[in-house]
């Protein structure tokens, strides 16, 4: 358990990366700092939301995630599109042309992300039922918004819907089903998602809510998506029927689609990472009263607004709606999967207090106090030129053990402007008097070697500042 | 005492959409000290309660928060008209709030039975034109 806690799929581009400070006061758990010049992320805050790959002009934030070559790591392989790959094709009429598609790009087999998303709807309106008293669910879909539950929101953990994501189910029918078919073992085969964004690679990796997924690679959707193109110009007679979800499967991609699914009255449906903040906040005040269910996604839009999609959120939105228009609702149902042995959650999800300045309360309470005098010496314009968003954040870092005082502008021009004034004096004096007294006389070579310090700091900072927290 | 800190919060009268930014503030300070999400929900409820008081009946006020080794108390001071009958108003779902006020869904009534059932002491001193000062204690 835990292998690695804190693990993400956005990275920094060093080579790219300016140093200007865009991502830092875009990333919505104040998790980079700028050093050296160079971006920093630093893992245990970062959520993997990718606000920063959104917001960077230089493009020095990327998304790790796996080439469409890993088919060839495997003997059979099945593709798990998300409902947001069909969105991303003009006037798609069929599901089918896609999911053909896939199957001439080199799968063995298709198995839709929407079918097990229609499990999940009918396990959730299920559960949702019977624990009606523990009302207002969050739901757990969208991983950025479970990590970020997990660092900032320790009294909403126990809100989160217990059940297992669309994909993660996806992945164990279609393993279930490729091993019956075929005969093969399980590590044979590869189950390889289609994503739409960084949040599921790093989830692929180090699950929440359960021990291991079932997921073997993910692959991005803005790579899959032109190689399936010349695959599409085919006669639709002659198409392999392949798909096999409705209308509440599909729409899942858009925002507001798993909440469709419930067919409750009482929702909350927020996109965006700093709309679903605020909900957060909300809800953990209890401001929000009478919901059963909370459906959060990090991406504007939905999950057709990812990182790793090609078309614009919104036209997406418009495509998804018109390709279900005519779609029943629903085509799957938990008693014809037998496959799934186990649609709830094995593992609790614990609070991980990242924020939390000491390792005990007392050492927290002097270092919180420690950041208050040193916020009150800041001058709260949150430039940013230290490399932190804000001058509070500074005030932690320095707190922390991360960052100096003088990294902050101003306080290190007031510095160099007072041990100045102060070297003023003194040589001042000793015109006057002819000489100074060794007492003096040391302390203005103090306030020298001092200044020559505090001046040098501008020039070659990698010599003066130690290592930032990444 | 040892290790206390105290925050002071000026809150806006008339201002129902900035209405919980102390609380706010405060939470997410608790969790940087690593107080229980017990105690920090606790905290949430009663200081916002407290806040929408202020901002409807009393033209804002200043909200002192202090943190020790063994609670954090919460001073809410205000200089509004004060409360003429304190049992009435303990009552839940007594309200003296304007109608306007209630059309923006405030003024249940469960403003200061929340405060009282969500911390573990509460004081309430009012002067009829002079103003309200409520003291409240959740235990660490």
């Amino acid at each position: 358990m835990n292998k690695n806690k804190f693990m993400r799929s956005v990275r920094l581009k060093e080579s790219a990366c300016q140093g200007c400070i865009n991502c830092i006061k875009h990333c919505p758990t104040q998790a980079i700092r700028v050093h050296n010049g160079k971006a920093h992320i630093i893992d245990k805050f970062c959520i993997d939301c990718g606000r920063c790959i959104r917001y960077c002009p230089h493009h020095a934030k990327i998304a790790v995630y796996d080439p469409l070559s890993v088919i060839n790591n495997f003997k059979y392989t099945v593709a798990l599109p998300a409902p947001s790959l069909y969105a991303q094709y003009n006037n798609l009429t069929n599901v089918d042309i896609v999911l053909n598609a896939l199957l001439k790009l080199g799968f063995d087999d298709v198995y839709e992300v929407s079918a097990a998303a229609e499990l999940v709807s009918e396990a959730s309106r299920q559960y949702i039922k019977e624990h009606a008293e523990e009302a207002p669910f969050i739901s757990s879909a969208c991983p950025s918004v479970i990590r970020l539950i997990r660092v900032k929101f320790p009294s909403l953990i126990s809100r989160l819907l217990p059940i297992k994501a669309p994909v993660e189910v996806a992945a164990e029918i279609a393993r279930a089903r490729a091993m019956q078919k075929t005969g093969l073992k399980p590590e044979e085969i590869g189950i390889i998602f289609i994503s739409p964004c960084p949040s599921k690679v790093s989830y692929a990796k180090s699950p929440l809510g359960i021990e291991k997924s079932n997921i073997d690679n993910v692959v991005a959707i803005k790579d899959v998506y032109p190689l399936l193109l010349p695959h599409m110009r085919h006669d639709e007679s002659q198409l392999v029927p392949l798909s096999h979800s409705g209308r509440i499967g599909i729409g899942w991609s858009n925002a507001g689609g798993e909440v469709a699914g419930l067919l409750a009255d009482n929702y909350l449906a927020a996109d965006g990472i700093v709309n679903i903040l605020r909900v957060l906040e909300e809800l953990e005040d209890e401001k929000l009263h009478g919901l059963t269910f909370v459906e959060l996604s990090a991406c504007n839009g939905g999950c057709v607004g990812g990182t790793l999609t090609v078309e614009n959120a919104y036209i997406a939105t418009t495509k998804t709606k018109r390709l279900v228009k005519y779609q029943p609702v629903s085509k799957n149902h938990l008693a014809d999967n037998p496959e799934v042995s186990n649609i709830y959650w094995a593992d609790d999800v614990e609070y991980e207090p990242v924020f939390r300045l000491g390792n005990t309360f007392k050492e927290s309470l002097k270092m919180m106090s420690d950041v208050e005098d040193l916020t009150a010496r800041f001058p709260g314009l949150d430039c940013g030129s230290c490399g932190a968003p804000t001058c509070q954040t500074l005030a932690e870092d320095i707190v922390r053990g991360d960052a100096t005082p003088n990294d902050c502008i101003y306080v290190l021009r007031a510095n160099i402007a007072d041990l100045s004034r102060k070297i003023e004096n003194l040589t001042a004096n000793r015109e006057t008097n002819g000489s100074l007294s060794d007492s003096d006389s040391e302390l203005l070579d103090s306030y020298i070697r001092t200044l020559t310090a505090e001046l040098a700091s501008f020039g070659v900072p990698e010599h003066t500042r130690k290592e930032g927290a990444d | 005492m040892s290790g206390q800190l105290t925050f002071t919060y000026t809150i806006d009268g008339d201002d129902f959409t900035r209405a919980g930014e102390a609380s706010s503030s405060v939470k997410n300070k608790l969790k940087m000290l690593g107080v229980s999400s017990d105690a920090i929900r606790k905290v949430a409820i009663a200081m916002y309660e407290g806040e929408i008081n202020m901002v409807i009946h009393a033209d804002g006020g200043t909200i002192t928060v202090s943190v020790s080794d063994d609670d954090i108390t919460m001073v809410l001071a205000d200089k509004g008209p004060g409360i003429p009958d304190i049992d009435k108003a303990m009552q839940e779902g007594y309200s003296t709030a304007r109608e306007d006020v209630r059309s923006l869904g405030f003024g249940a009534g469960m403003g200061l039975p929340n405060m009282k059932r969500f911390t573990d002491e509460m004081q309430i001193n009012t002067v009829i034109g002079k103003g309200t000062t409520i003291t409240m204690k959740v235990y660490l």
